[in-house]
């Protein structure tokens, strides 16, 4: 919401200025988004006498001007209708401002000849609506001084107003809450005594209302004859430019003048292109309005129009049409001042994608009591006249002003117990009569009714905001929260999990990264689950994101192959977040994906890189469920959705559930996404975890520590290439749980001269219990674990 | 000098000559081996009278432990020796680089969502979730919000498409719909705060379409506005680690909080560079207000006997203000030389006992 100050000061008498008003603006709820002074931007420029003005030798429109500063004569070209001898003008110099150009003025030749500068318009400056010419200033103007001295400087005010402020979408609102803020007095619009319209006639218009119960219940028109069209008053049209409004006629201009002024929605029909009876109606299917914005609508049912037997003249409350609109020669005009109810207005708006200034008043609320009176249909009708002439009928008015609500009853010692602080009753009443509230006091409880400009305001919550709002919010004193006792640490397990999900991945060399929950259905067609549908979006920002991800990879490898591009050939990349399975609420799960790509390492004069690989996608796997406190008891399972490779790729399970997969990332998965460099990856699905057991203490088994030493032997078995290693590993283990404490695998080898079969290689710990082994119950032990490897394998020990 | 004083100078300079450890042990099989010179001469012992051997006896055993002293000396220096050559010929260029160690990285995003967690966990907020995808009622109704209310068009949501029963669903513009989640399940008193993902249809400079929030919600008998307002004093202190930053309220609105306020800290921006604390300007920070009695109601709770208190506050900006990182749209690039430079090392976790920020060593 824009204003200037004098506009302001129309409505306000206040000695402040622009700093303390702005100051009480933002104090108030009504937060200043920028004060633009037009003038101030451009106070270099200066006044110039023309000394003399012939016409350019090689143009037959430009002339050559002698022009005056006070202290030196300029060669200027100039190029304006306007430019004559003896005038005064404003002169910008190289090196000065120029708003409309948006950079500083350059010296230059124009067709041969040198100028020194250039002669403004209004329009160039940004200081008026006037591009017809450059400016004359006033004969009295001072040579020399500054633009300032014949434009007064008059900043604009952008406020920013609040959906519930309707009342404040308008120059005198804002005056009218200064004012109750204790900043200046608000000036009566006119003499209360005074009449203002006086009419002359009955008009011959019939006016049918259908939409009084559908959201027009108070309706009125006004005809006004032998009006004279044109261009309005200088003083409006700068008023109206300098809040960025476009001056169009004096009927137009007077409209959108209430808007701004008043917040006084109204609308002007020239009477002479209505035909027949007009009726205020819900709009049937199929009609269509070319509206005043060049567009044509196609309404529906429910939606208020204004129609003659023509059909739909106008969208009530939001845009008229083109056919019946004013134009400069029109001198007959129907004036509309209605009341549309919010809500109506709203959805009309939002179904047609139409914002205009007149629906953005009607659907925060307007003053219904100024459909009429204060600064309504007569006070319009009354500048209409005194700008155009003509006369004007008696109103004629459909359904009636909506009745106010009950009176909200208010204790004022509510202020105190929403807020914690001191405002002494007589304060609140104060304050709230300031506002325009009646109060009537019923022992300690006050009877409160609104005023007619406030519609926001509906229970007592809102008389406590009102109350704080004008006494002050910096009153607000500030007290310690209280804390609750015995904090047990404040993270639901899940979330415990993750954060130590995303430490123990960091610590791994993981770079931590968050991308977008949406991706284009293109790349997520090469992650699709079977039996998952995808989840489309409706309004997508692009059709790269269209889609609410089904997985975390591709948009992790599409950040790889953005990194390769950019010159980083090695990474990793992780993210935990959510991924989605269907389109309602909860129909989503949070994974944790880590993502390897290209070699583990630059090249290094003692180890020698390599490209990373399923192993590495494991280990990251592991190292997350780890961190999540999984079960130790997971089976690696070889089985992986189609988007790693086949051979190398696998599954962690528990049961039936897979916890996490990983692998390499599948090569035409990776050709489709366009990336060159060997990618692996993990999918940990941290939802699915069991929930960690809870133990009945803290404290940990007892240690028990063998007073024996461990002993280790190897054996190295020959075995079918196929068969999984963890085969050997199990079968081993299982011989004798407790002597057996550990096997791992230490060498693999599978060379031509092996054929089909491979060498694995284990070493085994035993850990005697009791005594010390001899070499013939070693030798025993050694003799179990081959004969149950061979029996669940069919690997034979290698001699 | 007699024949045995002789013999015991020229074994010793046998000894002293040994110029490597094979040599010295030479020496010693040639002298006190089991045919060695000194063993032969004990030998002799057994074929003495014995006065004589006595005498021999001992002058043997003199020049025995002199030859054993003697060598054993010798095998020490020798040894030393030996050490110190090789270790010489083991020395290495140390300044060659250490074998590659890969350190990962923290997105400051989510340090800062941990700052926020550990701040407000001191204060006894519990933190809390709800979807990604809502609904209506969640995300608009219950919070005040109705349809064709002007405050929808203050968030450009997202719908999606597919819908059950009629109902269609949005991906949420405001962990707001988490305090509805929250009380519907959970009676007062209520203290949560609710960190994550938000989405708005919007995308240019300071707007990205998915953003983060944390909501902040408490519901009780007493807590009042002066609480928030001592509440939040004490977060922006604690997370910008000053001891004092200026505060403002100011009136403003949102549907589901009455009254409501914008609060705003000190700053000052001179020379293009904005600093946090006290100065001459003031910078928007976050929303916050009481909770309106409809979202109470909506929540099938009493608001006639509780109140409270609810903000939200844009995590992605606090973290852009603290941590100095010019331009939101760069958090959701995922370019690894970005969050090296802008990110945390895994061990930097914050906790308000050990100091907020930088506690896990240099960045390498």
């Amino acid at each position: 919401m824009k204003f200037t100050l004098s506009w302001l000061k129309d409505y306000l008498d206040t000695e402040a200025g622009v700093d303390e008003i702005a100051t009480r603006l933002t104090a108030i709820g009504l937060e200043i988004e920028e004060i633009i002074d037009p003038v101030a931007a451009v106070k270099d420029l200066i006044v110039v006498h023309v000394d003399e003005c012939v016409p350019h030798p090689d143009s037959d429109h430009l002339h050559v001007l002698k022009v005056n500063t006070g202290k030196d004569v300029l060669q200027i070209v100039c190029g304006a209708p306007n430019a004559k001898a003896g005038m005064k003008g404003i002169l910008a110099r190289p090196g000065d401002f120029i708003p409309s150009f948006g950079e500083k003025l350059k010296a230059g030749k124009i067709r041969g000849v040198e100028s020194c500068g250039m002669m403004c318009a209004e329009d160039e400056l940004g200081i008026g609506p006037d591009h017809t010419g450059i400016i004359e200033c006033p004969a009295d103007a001072v040579v020399g001084a500054s633009v300032a001295t014949v434009y007064p400087s008059d900043p604009v005010f952008d406020v920013s107003v609040t959906p519930n402020r309707g009342d404040c979408m308008s120059v005198y609102g804002i005056a009218r809450d200064l004012a109750a803020a204790g900043l200046g007095t608000l000036k009566p619009l006119y003499d209360k005594n005074e009449k203002l319209v006086a009419p002359t006639f009955s008009s011959h218009v019939v006016l049918e209302n259908e939409a009084l119960d559908i959201g027009a219940p108070y309706f009125t028109l006004r005809e006004i004859r032998n009006v004279k069209n044109g261009p309005s008053p200088k003083w409006m049209q700068d008023r109206l430019t300098a809040v960025g409004l476009r001056p169009i006629s004096a009927l137009v201009d007077v409209t959108n003048y209430f808007n701004i002024a008043f917040g006084r929605p109204l609308h002007v029909f020239d009477a002479d292109k209505v035909k027949g009876k007009i009726t205020v109606r819900s709009a049937k299917d199929g009609e269509k309005l070319l509206a005043l914005d060049g567009r044509e609508y196609a309404l529906s049912e429910g939606m208020v129009v204004i129609a003659d037997e023509n059909g739909v003249e106008s969208i009530a409350g939001v845009m008229g049409g083109e056919v019946s609109g004013c134009q400069t020669e029109t001198t007959r005009v129907l004036l509309e001042s209605a009341y549309f109810e919010p809500e109506s207005i709203a959805k009309t708006g939002q179904k047609l994608i139409l914002t205009s200034d007149s629906r953005q008043r009607f659907e925060r609320g307007i003053d219904p009591a100024a459909t009429i009176g204060a600064y309504g249909s007569d006070l319009a009708t009354k500048m209409i006249l005194d700008l155009c002439g003509g006369e004007c009928s008696e109103i004629i008015v459909t359904g009636k002003e909506p009745a106010q609500p009950a009176p909200i009853a208010f204790d004022p010692k509510r202020v105190k117990q929403l807020c914690g602080i001191d405002v002494p009753a007589d304060e609140c009443k104060e304050i709230l009569e300031k506002l325009g509230c009646t109060v009537t006091q019923e022992g300690d409880i006050f009877s409160v009714v609104r005023p007619t400009w406030r519609s926001d305001i509906t229970g007592a919550h809102d008389l406590v905001e009102e109350v704080l709002r004008i006494h002050g919010y910096d009153q607000l004193p500030a007290l310690t929260l209280p804390r609750p006792n015995g904090v047990h640490g404040i993270l639901l397990p899940k979330q415990r999990r993750e954060a130590s999900v995303r430490r123990a991945l960091a610590d791994r060399g993981g770079y931590q990264t968050i991308t977008w929950s949406f991706m284009s259905s293109k790349d997520a067609d090469l992650f699709r689950t079977k039996g998952i549908e995808p989840v489309l979006i409706a309004n997508p920002i692009s059709a790269d994101l269209n889609e609410m991800r089904p997985n975390l990879l591709p948009n992790l490898i599409t950040a790889a192959r953005s990194n390769i591009v950019k010159g980083t050939a090695d990474g990793c990349l992780f993210e935990v977040g959510p991924q989605f399975f269907g389109f309602k609420p909860m129909e989503q799960e949070t994974v944790a994906c880590m993502l390897r790509f290209g070699q583990t390492a630059q090249r290094h004069w003692a180890v020698a890189p390599r490209a990373v690989d399923v192993f590495d996608a494991k280990a990251d796997a592991l190292a997350a469920l780890d961190a999540a406190e999984a079960p130790q008891n997971v089976q690696i399972a070889r089985e992986a959705p189609a988007w790693y490779h086949p051979g190398r790729s696998g599954a962690v399970k528990i049961g039936k559930t897979v916890l996490a997969y990983f692998g390499e990332i599948h090569p035409k998965v990776l050709k489709a996404l366009d990336i060159k460099t060997p990618v692996c990856a993990c999918e940990v699905f941290l939802d699915r975890l069991p929930p960690a057991k809870k133990k009945a203490g803290k404290g940990q088994k007892p240690l028990k520590l063998s007073s024996f030493t461990p002993i280790m032997r190897d054996l190295a078995f020959l075995v079918s290439r196929t068969t999984d290693s963890e085969k050997i590993v199990v079968a081993a283990k299982n011989t004798d749980k407790n002597l057996i404490t550990d096997v791992s695998v230490f060498d693999l080898y599978e060379g031509e001269n092996l054929g089909d079969k491979k060498s694995i290689a284990i070493q085994i710990t035993i850990q005697p219990v009791e005594k010390t082994m001899t070499d013939e119950e070693i030798e025993s032990v050694c003799r179990r674990v081959i004969g149950a490897v061979s029996a669940a394998t069919g690997a034979v020990l290698r001699s | 000098m007699s024949e045995l004083d002789l013999l015991q100078t020229q074994l010793l300079e046998q000894v002293q000559k040994a110029a490597t450890l094979a040599d010295l042990d030479a020496v010693r099989v040639s002298v006190l081996g089991k045919k060695g010179i000194i063993t032969e001469k004990m030998k002799s012992l057994g074929g003495m009278a014995p006065e004589e051997r006595k005498v021999a006896g001992q002058q043997f055993n003199t020049i025995k432990n002199a030859l054993a002293e003697a060598i054993e000396a010798k095998k020490e220096q020798l040894e030393e020796a030996e050490i110190n050559a090789r270790l010489a010929k083991e020395a290495v260029d140390i300044t060659l680089p250490v074998r590659p160690e890969k350190q990962g990285r923290i997105h400051p995003l989510y340090q800062t969502y941990d700052e926020v967690i550990a701040i407000f966990g001191q204060m006894g907020f519990e933190v809390a979730e709800g979807p990604d995808i809502e609904d209506d009622f969640h995300n608009f109704t219950a919070l005040n919000t109705p349809k064709n209310h002007p405050a929808r068009q203050m968030q450009d949501t997202f719908y999606l498409k597919g819908e059950e029963n009629g109902e269609k669903f949005i991906v949420r513009t405001q962990t707001s719909a988490v305090q509805i989640r929250t009380m519907e399940k959970q009676q007062p008193p209520v203290r949560i705060i609710v960190p994550g993902r938000t989405y708005r249809c919007d995308y240019d400079a300071t707007h990205a379409p998915m953003f983060h929030q944390v909501e902040g919600l408490i519901v009780d008998k007493e807590t009042n506005m002066a609480h928030l307002k001592g509440c939040l004093i004490e977060f922006v202190k604690t997370f910008f680690e000053l001891d004092d930053v200026p505060v403002r309220f100011r009136p403003s609105f949102f549907p589901f909080t009455e009254p409501s306020a914008e609060m705003d800290i000190g700053c000052s921006r001179s020379g293009g560079e904005l600093k946090i604390g006290a100065g001459n300007d003031w910078l928007e920070i976050l929303g916050c207000g009481m909770v309106h009695p409809n979202v109470l109601k909506a929540c099938h709770i009493d608001p006639d006997v509780y109140q409270g208190f609810a903000f939200g506050i844009g995590l992605d900006r606090l973290a852009m203000l603290k941590y100095a990182i010019p331009d939101l749209r760069t958090f959701f690039e995922s370019d690894l030389r970005w969050i090296k430079h802008y990110g945390f090392v895994p061990l930097d976790i914050p906790s308000t006992g050990s100091g907020l920020s930088m506690t896990g060593g240099n960045k390498r």
